[in-house]
């Protein structure tokens, strides 16, 4: 890793180098938006961004994963990254039970908890 | 006096011109035009590529907007190695030097404003990607199968293949979710640390790994508003805070202008400003 000096810092990584997607994220999303003479609408701006992301994502997605690579393109939506913490929270839920079957073994009154209590009710009811 | 001009950044009045280094889009160099205290960073280019309907044309083509926003990105970064800027939009273009002063006087508070909250300051990007072990299933390499020697010794392990695979899917769920929850600490770490070194801090949209090229799950891209002269300890901040080991990797990049904190205090359409802008704004009237 390069340490810049002196009082204005030389760049990171200067010319061809920087990732293209750190420059459009800022010249294309961020500074100061004032019309010129010649008018752009910023939706075409804006459609652009996505366009790109579009463009070139394929690229190597649509070898992938075929021509349903946008449906689970992290980039496009959120909808992939929340599907995944959805996977891993139904995980995480599966194994806690897993472990709260193991930590209350038959006969130990279960540690509080209305469901716990009711299935032990439940399991009495049936018993009788 | 028709010629298109595109304006890349605005700034006070500084001394010993643009640097001959800042070659515009198109190819042009880039020049100052001064005008009522503020300087916009121009350069002349072509009416085939940069008139409305060319333009909306290009702006489809990757290869030309890819190239015009290094170009339009190499000026801000030749002009913020001199003085303080603030960066505009892409592909912001005036007819004649006339229009370009039209632009200075309609956007004169914004400009000031914001010349004056970013002065001295520079943006810092660090980014933080997970590399999290891949999949067992995809990977059934990491999971070698016994080798025929073990085999004849017979055994737990040959008596209970399931139990083996299950075991060994266990070890290799539970290490990626370490890594996932250590991607995660380690971001919000970064985050909290660097924010305290620096003057301000945005967090942008995580980058997909195929536009940035980059390996792993991009899990924190943040920008941080940082005084040049702290930038030297900021960038060390960033080192310390590294870890060493495998699972994460983290990226900095800058200095860049202060893109992502441009027009923080005063956009267009914003709910009115708060106390702290309207000093600042006070200020900056102050200033002129």
């Amino acid at each position: 890793m390069t340490t810049a000096t002196g009082r204005y810092p030389s760049p990171y990584d200067s010319g061809g180098g920087t990732d293209l997607a750190d420059i459009l994220e800022r010249v294309l999303d961020k500074g100061i938006v004032i019309a010129g003479d010649i008018r752009i609408n910023l939706l075409d701006i804006e459609l652009l961004t996505i366009k790109l992301r579009l463009i070139v994502a394929s690229v190597d997605k649509a070898k992938e994963m075929g021509i349903d690579w946008w449906e689970h393109d992290p980039a496009l939506s959120s909808g992939a990254r929340s599907r995944e913490l959805e996977e891993r929270n139904a995980e995480l839920e599966r194994r806690v039970a897993e472990l709260q079957a193991l930590s209350s073994p038959s006969g130990q009154e279960p540690a509080g908890g209305r469901a716990a209590t009711a299935e032990h009710d439940r399991r009495e009811r049936d018993a009788s | 006096m028709n010629e298109l001009l595109y304006v890349y950044a605005v700034t006070r009045p500084f001394e010993g011109g643009v640097p001959a280094a800042a070659t515009g889009v198109g190819g042009l160099p880039a020049r100052p035009v001064e005008h009522n205290g503020l300087v916009a960073v121009v350069s002349d280019v072509r009416a085939e590529d940069f008139e409305e309907a060319p333009l909306r044309e290009r702006l489809e083509d990757l290869e030309w907007l890819a190239a015009t926003a290094r170009a339009h990105e190499s000026v801000v970064r030749a002009v913020i190695a001199v003085t303080g800027a603030v960066p505009l939009r892409l592909a912001t273009v005036c007819r004649g030097e006339s229009g370009v002063r039209r632009l200075l006087d309609e956007g004169n508070h914004r400009f000031t404003t914001n010349l004056d909250r970013l002065e001295g300051r520079v943006e810092w990007g660090v980014k933080l990607y997970a590399e999290p072990d891949p999949e067992p299933d995809r990977a059934p390499a990491t999971a070698p199968a016994p080798a025929p020697g073990q085999q004849t010794h017979g055994g737990e392990g040959a008596a209970s293949p399931g139990r083996d695979y299950l075991r060994r899917r266990l070890r290799s769920r539970q290490s990626r979710e370490k890594s996932w929850a250590h991607a995660d600490a380690l971001a919000r770490r970064l985050h909290t640390e660097l924010s305290r070194c620096a003057d301000g801090q945005r967090l942008h949209r995580p980058q997909s790994g195929q536009l940035a090229r980059a390996s792993g799950v991009n899990v924190l891209n943040a920008a941080f508003l940082v005084r040049r002269e702290e930038s030297d300890a900021f960038v060390g901040q960033v080192e310390r805070l590294t870890p060493r080991d495998a699972g994460v990797r983290v990226e900095l990049t800058g200095p860049w202008a202060p893109y992502s904190f441009a027009d923080l205090s005063d956009p267009p359409d914003a709910p009115p400003p708060s106390h702290q802008d309207e000093q600042e704004a006070h200020e900056g009237r102050a200033g002129t």
